[in-house]
């Protein structure tokens, strides 16, 4: 790996400054950057949301929007500058010695445009190939990033292909005319664990058999650690760190990059562990004993089923097939939850999770099958009449997008005192105003905070809103469904811990819904596997992250990025009921 | 006590009342954009001039004086004089009322059913969405002016026809604007929280989805006021709902329209650059609303 | 699915719409109040010629019988009597179909033509002049009423500078109008090679036709240019331009057919607006088209008239559509599968 640091370096960019041009003034986005990656290299820069990552990925290729600039610094590749390079020299490099891919692949490709004729627009542009060879070349291309009946491919266009799939097309693009450097700007965000892993093993093989260099960008320390002969570490537009990858994670120089690597769930014993180590919490309240024998939630072989997508002739030309069934989102699972127990609800996108989350809630009328809180169906009651039910108070839920859940016209106040409003029935307002304040402090929410609007605050500061107004009425059952998804690792750390403290501090049950088997494992007694509406595994969290039965839990386990220099803990797992 | 103004009522105390933010807000959006400005202090003015207009013109706007017929522009007729020597400019102050009150009470009448409309369709879809998508799709399968000729045709020619008529062809914009907004905000998480919270559906239709549709919505106003104003004219244009001798701008572009071939530029350019005026007003004031109702833009 | 399936599929979908617009103008005239046969029979109608008409349409028989009357009448292609020229409707409005059809589409084409390239311009060069000129003429496009457009044009192009024709109609008096082809003065102008009468009636055509293109120049611009900005900032183009396409394909390729998408679905809204419009200018021009023959219609009552210069323009805007849907989905491959 550092053999290669003798020959000149293939992109190495000194001092780089870019501002943005914004309406109260110029803010720079990144500031005196240096960097080399050397021929056959690998080079990881991770940081959180802001940190300047991608701006100087953008800045190398000279593709930032208008309103970025380069202020001062410079670019060279293979000893030509860049960063003053025009645009007819830039627009020749690009695709040809230096290619990019990027996050949310189905996105990056034209739309009605077939994927075939895209990647032939590379080829012929950078003479790769006359007319009449480019439909051969772009085949040979598509086989080459591993898409089966890659000749049938070719027609297809991007809203055919699954996610995988399109960014195979993506890769396909950037390495058709063999470029010495490949940008990867988070090439794997918002694709399931195990797309990921092939993706990033195909990048991976390619660029290593042609002896290319690889420039990843990303948020996760853990993808980086597996896959990086070097990481930079970017923070608020600087370098604060640049290592040989063992050595950054067993010796972190940098503040930063230890807070960093400790709120990375892989190396964490208990979910205190994920805190920075200056911040020392007293461990968390123990918990109330969990009470197997009494579920405070059963459920009976659940059913949700759709109808299948699409008008009347879509349906005209399925008929008779499969795919003209009701699709079932559900199959008929059963589980239970136990008072004072957090359970894990884990799977893919498609698996079922949110339909099974949204039904418990009674958010979303079931099909079939029975759900019982405490005793008391629940299915009987339509879920447009729930908000009626005497049980509305006992189930609550802290949703995904922390944004997204926060009423855009609402101070964080007025979300919060909502539940208190409606549910409570609370009519005076210095009386509501005190609940709401108790509230915020509970959450670790400043007062001055609860007047703003949702985008005066940060993420987390929304995510501590969304979960006070979720406990505002002591429901017993909180169900989290990807709460920390959105969130940066440092900032998920953060509210991890205050989702434990407020577990043991009110004794409530969770069923945190999660794609994240590290998180799942830090947070809950017990873990259940969905796959494709139907239940694979189901057990304690630490044997089956330990020694998984099902195939498919195996599989999801195996494609989680994992540092070599860093061991994982699920020899002593640690349940946080009992720490 | 309502719920409103309890709701209200959180966030004040020692805090700057929400009136006082909102009127913060106002100045901070009209002293960003003099566009905006300028269209808001236009449309006082035309507001004003609706109002007291009438009372202050200088000539009878009705008052036909054969002897100065068809003179030009001067100190004592300022847009000059009609082919009964009418003074142009007492007409032209005269009909502003009339053109407004045409258009505004369409616009609301499309506005309010519209929304209403729209919302329920798409917040609860099902068979009111079919029966009024199939509803409005008719209308549009109609090239809307000529639509808006044949309801005054058939209802008759007066001027409340003119501003159902016009309401009619309104209406469409407004219930699928809202239609698109509330269905997109229908499965939100801000929505599924306050069904959480114990928010009754209707609830949360009304308080948590149809405010945060407003800006598009609004703008969507002030576009269609300007088009509703140039309905009504061109009705009237074409001989239906006003009648002269009325004042009214289309039908007065109608009357200056024989003279024009023979020069007498001035009957009919006044009210057109009137009309003209208004509906440019209303245009502009669209991005201004946008801007004012809009929570993200507020520091 | 095959597109030839897809575009069938839309012309059996334009039948419901086309029921539902019969359904209103059955319903404009026979069941609002008043009295219909009072309506057909004219102005100047006595009593006893009132109740002829009666009889005579059908109107003292139930609503859903008169209906099928009507279904059948229009199966037929008959539209009624005009009371003001004693000729059938259904004649009438072919007879000067031609004229509207040739100004309307004259437009259009100007239109488009101007309005395209300028809001791709305004958007390539955004916040530039080209930007702030595009700007202008949109605002002031939609704030301008078109028969106002259209006197101000003739002002200042007849009476002051005197280098437009006089706006009486299709053809100045010195020319005889030439074989009929297509129906379009200039076209079959040049068909027959009557190089005179053919710049005749184009420069007869000229000012009604940038009245009406004007108008709709409009939202067109303003759609264009906020596509292509959408386009532009697409995350695809960025795939595009990361790849080093040339910035001339990256543009016509990758931005603009996809632009092309919310522009061509403006296109129906600019139809309806230039044939509400077109009435106008016709007006404004003594234009010998149908929106003419409906105003001196709605003058003197004649109701048959109106009923089928409504039915049959709105027949045309679904014929319109049809042809934009079409091409939508000749440039869309998303609407082949969703269907």
């Amino acid at each position: 790996m550092t053999t290669q640091l003798h020959n000149p370096p293939l992109l190495s960019v000194t001092d780089l400054c870019v501002e943005f041009a914004t309406r109260k003034g110029p803010v720079t986005a990144v500031r005196s950057v240096n960097l080399q990656i050397a021929k056959g290299e690998t080079l990881g820069i991770v940081g959180e949301s802001g940190s300047g990552k991608s701006v100087t990925s953008y800045a190398v290729m000279r593709i930032l929007d208008r309103a970025g600039r380069i202020v001062s610094g410079g670019i060279e590749f293979g000893g030509m500058p860049l960063h003053n390079a025009d645009e007819a020299t830039m627009s020749d490099l690009r695709g040809r010695e230096i290619s990019m891919i990027f996050q949310n692949p189905r996105a990056a490709l034209n739309p009605i445009r077939t994927v075939g004729k895209q990647i032939e627009d590379v080829l012929i542009r950078h003479a790769q190939t006359n007319h009449e060879m480019a439909k051969a070349k772009a085949i040979e291309a598509l086989e080459h990033v591993r898409i089966r009946d890659a000749a049938q491919r070719y027609h297809a266009y991007p809203f055919e292909l699954s996610g995988g799939m399109c960014q195979r097309v993506v890769i396909a693009i950037a390495l058709a005319c063999k470029p010495q450097l490949l940008i990867a700007d988070e090439p794997t965000t918002g694709l399931d664990v195990t797309t990921q892993k092939a993706v990033m093993e195909l990048v991976r093989d390619l660029t290593r058999s042609q002896g290319m260099s690889t420039l990843l960008i990303t948020h996760d320390l853990g993808l980086a650690g597996e896959y990086c002969d070097r990481i930079v570490v970017m923070e608020k537009g600087e370098v604060v760190e640049q290592q040989d990858t063992r050595r950054l994670f067993v010796a972190p120089a940098h503040p930063y990059t230890r807070r960093l690597i400790r709120s990375t769930p892989h190396a964490a014993q208990s979910i205190r562990d994920l805190l920075p180590e200056d911040l020392r919490l007293p461990p968390p309240p123990a918990a109330p004993v969990v009470d197997m024998s009494v579920p405070l939630l059963e459920v009976r072989d659940l059913v949700k089923a759709f109808d299948p997508p699409g008008g009347f002739l879509q349906r005209l030309k399925m008929r008779g097939s499969s795919a003209a069934l009701p699709m079932r989102a559900v199959d008929g699972i059963s589980f239970s939850i136990a008072r004072g127990e957090s359970v894990g609800l884990v799977g893919e996108s498609g698996c079922g999770k949110s339909t099974t989350s949204a039904m418990v809630m009674r958010l979303l009328d079931s099909t079939s099958g029975s759900i019982r809180f405490k005793g008391t169906e629940l299915t009987t009651v339509p879920a447009a009449e729930f908000s009626r039910s005497p049980l509305r108070r006992e189930l609550q839920m802290v949703f995904q997008d922390p944004h997204e859940s926060l009423n855009p016209r609402a101070t964080a106040a007025q979300s919060i005192a909502d539940p208190l409003l409606r549910i409570e029935g609370m009519r005076e307002a210095a009386a509501i105003r005190a609940r709401v304040e108790q509230l915020a402090v509970q959450v670790g929410l400043q007062l001055e905070l609860l007047d703003r609007l949702p985008h005066q605050l940060s993420g987390g500061q929304k995510a501590r809103v969304g979960i006070a107004r979720a406990i505002a009425t002591k429901p017993e059952l909180l169900i989290l469904d990807e709460p920390t998804a959105a969130l940066d690792v440092s900032v998920q750390a953060v509210v991890l811990n205050l989702l434990a403290d407020l577990k043991a501090e009110f004794g409530m049950s969770y069923l945190f819904v999660s794609h994240d088997l590290e998180v799942v494992r830090l947070l809950c007694d017990r873990v259940i596997v969905m796959r494709a509406g139907s239940i694979v595994e189901e057990g304690a969290t630490a044997q089956v992250l330990s020694a998984p039965k099902a195939e498919y839990t195996k599989e999801l386990l195996s494609a989680i990025p994992r540092p070599a220099h860093l061991p994982r803990q699920v020899e002593a797992p640690v349940q946080v009921a009992q720490a | 006590m309502t719920d409103a103004t309890l709701t209200s009522q959180l966030t004040a105390g020692s805090r700057p009342s929400a009136f006082a933010r909102n009127l913060a807000h106002f100045r901070y959006v009209m002293t960003s954009n003099p566009v905006t400005f300028l269209a808001f202090v236009l449309c006082a003015g035309m507001i004003l001039v609706a109002l007291f207009g009438p009372m202050l013109v200088p000539h009878d706007p009705l008052a036909t004086l054969s002897d100065k017929a068809l003179k030009p522009p001067s100190w004592d007729h300022w847009f000059g004089t009609d082919q009964l020597g009418r003074d142009v400019f007492s007409r032209v102050v005269v009909a502003t009322r009339l053109d407004l009150l045409i258009s505004v009470s369409a616009v609301a009448i499309s506005f309010v059913c519209g929304a209403a409309m729209g919302a329920c369709a798409g917040y609860w879809g099902g068979w009111f969405d079919k029966l009024s998508g199939r509803f409005l799709d008719t209308i549009m399968a109609f090239p809307l002016f000529v639509l808006a000729m044949g309801i005054v045709a058939a209802a008759g020619n007066t001027i409340q026809n003119i501003v159902i008529a016009t309401a009619i062809i309104n209406l469409p914009f407004y219930a699928r604007v809202a239609r698109a907004e509330v269905s997109i905000r229908r499965n939100a998480g801000y929505v599924q929280a306050a069904r959480l919270s114990g928010n009754s559906e209707l609830r949360i239709l009304m308080f948590k989805i149809l405010p945060n549709t407003l800006p598009p919505m609004m703008v969507q106003l002030s576009l269609n006021m300007g088009w509703a104003i140039l309905n009504a004219a061109g009705l009237s244009f074409i001989g239906l709902g006003v009648r002269p001798p009325t004042a009214e701008w289309g039908i007065m572009v109608a009357e200056g329209a024989n003279y024009i071939i023979s020069g007498e530029w001035w009957l009919a350019l006044f009210p057109g650059a009137a009309l003209m005026l208004a509906v440019f007003t209303f245009n502009l004031l669209g991005d201004g609303l946008r801007d004012l109702v809009d929570p993200q833009r507020r520091t | 699915m095959g597109q030839l399936t897809i575009i069938l599929a839309r012309v059996l979908q334009a039948v419901p719409t086309i029921f539902g617009i019969v359904v209103v103008t059955f319903l404009l005239t026979r069941a609002l109040p008043g009295d219909p046969a009072a309506y057909f029979a004219g102005a100047s109608a006595t009593p006893e010629s009132i109740a002829e008409i009666r009889v005579k349409l059908g109107l003292d028989q139930s609503l859903p019988l008169q209906f099928v009357a009507y279904l059948q009448d229009l199966a037929t292609g008959n539209l009624g009597q005009s009371i003001s020229t004693g000729q059938p409707v259904a004649t009438e409005l072919l007879r000067r179909l031609p004229a509207s059809l040739e100004l309307t589409l004259f437009a259009l084409l100007l239109s488009v033509a101007v309005a395209i390239p300028l809001g791709v311009l305004a958007a390539v060069k955004q916040d530039t002049w080209i930007d702030q000129v595009c700007r202008f003429i949109v605002t002031a496009g939609v704030s301008l009423p078109t028969f106002f457009t259209g006197l101000l044009l003739v002002y200042v192009f007849y009476f002051l500078l005197g280098i437009a024709p006089a706006p009486l109609g299709r053809l100045d008096m010195l020319h005889i109008a030439p074989p009929q082809v297509t129906g379009f003065l200039v076209l079959d102008g040049l068909i027959a090679r009557e190089w005179a009468t053919a710049w005749s009636a184009f420069k007869q055509l000229l000012l009604p036709g940038i009245t009406l293109a004007l108008f709709t120049l409009a939202p067109l611009a303003r759609m264009t240019r906020a596509a292509m900005l959408q386009a532009l900032a697409s995350e695809y183009l960025r795939t595009a331009r990361a790849a080093g396409l040339s910035s001339t394909r990256v543009l016509m390729v990758y931005a603009f057919r996809n632009a092309m998408l919310p522009i061509i679905t403006t296109l129906g809204m600019v139809f309806s607006f230039t044939l509400g419009a077109n009435v106008l200018v016709e007006k404004v021009f003594a234009w010998p088209g149908i929106g003419s023959f409906a105003i001196e219609a709605l003058v003197v009552s004649d109701y048959a008239a109106v009923q089928g210069f409504v039915l049959s323009m709105a027949v045309l805007f679904v014929l319109l559509n049809l042809v934009i849907d079409t091409v939508y989905t000749l440039i869309d491959p998303r609407v082949r599968i969703e269907g």
